[in-house]
């Protein structure tokens, strides 16, 4: 087991090398010189070469690459060239709105799909199936940033029960962020759990004849209790890989649902970069991002070896 | 035909792609009034008040906007996939070929980008492009290459093991030979229906783009920038919002329902 672990982390940091030199390459072969992009037209040539020269864009590429990258392990990212901050905190105070926002669509995701999932398959090709094949078929279909525009117009503009957006910040209480970012959430889960819903129902339908079921169900266990106990957990493999597949989604339509509902998050940082001409910040957000996937895809990796012992057998 | 007809995902998703593209087509040659004929006097009217869908903030016919929104936001996607496909499917195909190092290689570099969201590479090159339709078909179709290149290396590596390909290697046909004549019109099917479902997934890309200010620019009308437009009179006149958001919404479940009714068509052995 800890060989095998071995081995993925080493992988994973490999695959993290490669991401960032590729980041930094693109950025580099991309025509356009990121100070005169910084400075705009007007910029007279002593303040470009200046800022060229702070920026570190006279080194060679090599150079630039390790040198950002030996910031990258001493946890400093640049400075912002719009914020005057490092942007490493920025990230990181950012992080305290998306991080929030991730996890409680990600939660509500599930709650939605595994019921769903269930019911559906334990009334396979009845009404309820149905009802569900067709909600899945919708809210995949549907963009996160259209239901939060909904949710705004039917909570906050109708019923005046929700913020239109925004976030008090954490200091506001638990309960007002949490409030901030509730509807966002719902947004942001509605595709996810419509594919969800959809995993779960395939898997939970091969599942259900299996042996073992059935045996729990000849014990004398309610149908109920077979299904919850004995089927679910078995079929949650594809459900858990379905939500590192679409941990990449999911961060596109964060960006989107931040600035619909104009989050202080790290997709609107991202895009007040891109409107700024922020080039150090977007840079930072995107590796950060692409980085946030990756890892994601490794824990998911590592929850099939946790989850099933016969991968840890094969992976030996 | 009546085998069609039993396959009500296959039939609905047909009849919804069918008619996106006749209004995508049709926007070329006619639509109600000039999609970017402004008219301040008759700004904001609801629906039936003034013209079918009502006018937006600058009085211009959001029919005509969300027809001309087809064309834009379906030629785009076509382009992204088409690229995606392309490309995607050459390198899974001359991997399956090669195997070996190149395998590993090509494999672990679909991974790394598939882990960058079109939506942070579209804004990555409009920093230094510059946005526009341009960027949008270069960023959501490298996303594309990684879902082509598995699924074509998953399938053609299948009908390498398939004894008619034996026989071919036997007669001693090269390997780029046997690729085009077997393994290629064996998969084709399988493309075609990734191709459907990601072009729905392009529209929504591509909606999400243009909703950023990232898509193409204005005066053109994108369903994505009218949603963007709307968000100001969400109060005010939330009609603005429902339109374009269900035009996205109609045409991705009919490409997704299309592309899941040709899978089960073209492959009665997958029931699942």
């Amino acid at each position: 087991m800890i060989s095998i672990l071995i081995r993925r982390i080493l992988s994973l940091i490999v695959t993290l090398l490669i991401v960032s030199l590729l980041i930094f390459v693109i950025m580099d072969l991309l025509p356009g010189d990121p100070a005169a992009i910084m400075l705009g037209t007007s910029a007279s040539p002593e303040t470009l070469a200046a800022l060229r020269s702070q920026l570190g864009l006279d080194q060679p590429l090599p150079v630039r690459y390790l040198a950002w990258l030996a910031g990258v392990f001493r946890g400093d990212l640049g400075q912002s060239y719009t914020y005057g901050v490092p942007v490493a905190g920025l990230i990181a105070e950012r992080l305290a709105v998306t991080l929030p926002l991730a996890l409680m669509a990600i939660v509500l995701s599930v709650l939605i799909a595994i019921p769903l999932g269930v019911q559906a398959a334990r009334k396979h090709n009845g009404v309820f199936d149905f009802v569900a094949g067709f909600f899945s078929y919708v809210s995949i279909a549907v963009p996160a940033f259209w239901v939060g525009l909904l949710l705004i117009i039917a909570f906050s503009s109708m019923l005046g029960w929700m913020p239109a957006g925004g976030f008090p910040g954490w200091n506001a209480g638990l309960f007002a962020g949490l409030q901030a970012l509730l509807m966002p959430a719902v947004a942001l889960a509605l595709p996810q759990a419509g594919v969800l819903t959809r995993v779960a129902r395939t898997a939970l339908l091969e599942v259900m004849n299996e042996d073992f079921v059935r045996t729990a169900r000849a014990k004398g266990l309610s149908d109920g209790v077979a299904i919850w106990r004995h089927a679910v957990p078995n079929a949650a493999l594809p459900v858990v890989t379905m939500l590192g597949l679409q941990f990449t989604f999911l961060i596109a339509g964060a960006v989107l649902v931040e600035n619909v509902f104009n989050l202080p998050g790290l997709g609107r940082l991202a895009y007040q970069a891109l409107s700024q001409r922020d080039i150090i910040v977007m840079q930072d957000v995107v590796l950060f991002f692409s980085g946030l996937v990756i890892v994601m895809n490794f824990l998911v990796d590592l929850a099939y070896l946790a989850i099933d012992p016969r991968l840890r057998a094969n992976a030996q | 035909m009546t085998k069609v007809l039993r396959r009500p995902v296959f039939f609905i998703g047909l009849v919804v792609t069918l008619a996106l593209f006749a209004v995508a087509l049709l926007s070329l040659v006619w639509t109600p009034l000039p999609p970017s004929r402004m008219n301040i006097v008759h700004k904001l009217k609801a629906p039936f008040d003034f013209g079918l869908l009502g006018t937006d903030q600058f009085g211009r016919d959001v029919a005509s906007m969300l027809m001309v929104g087809a064309w834009n936001s379906l030629s785009t996607s076509i382009l992204a996939v088409a690229l995606g496909a392309s490309v995607g499917t050459a390198v899974g195909v001359t991997v399956a070929m090669r195997r070996g190092w190149v395998e590993l290689v090509v494999m672990r570099g679909c991974d790394i980008v598939f882990a960058i969201p079109p939506i942070l590479s579209a804004m990555m090159l409009g920093a230094f492009i510059g946005s526009g339709r341009f960027t949008a078909i270069i960023a959501i179709g490298t996303f594309m290459v990684p879902v082509f290149a598995r699924l074509t290396l998953g399938a053609a590596l299948q009908i390498w093991t398939r004894d008619y390909v034996m026989a071919a290697i036997g007669m001693g046909r090269s390997k780029a030979k046997i690729t085009l004549a077997h393994v290629l019109p064996n998969i084709s099917n399988q493309i075609i229906v990734q191709v459907t479902i990601q072009l729905g997934l392009a529209i929504l890309t591509e909606a999400g783009l243009s909703f950023l200010g990232l898509g193409m620019p204005p005066p053109n009308p994108t369903w994505g920038r009218m949603l963007a437009d709307a968000q100001t009179f969400l109060g005010q006149a939330p009609w603005l919002a429902l339109m374009p958001g269900m035009a996205i919404a109609l045409a991705v479940l009919g490409l997704n329902m299309l592309g899941d009714g040709l899978r089960d068509l073209l492959d009665p052995r997958d029931d699942s």
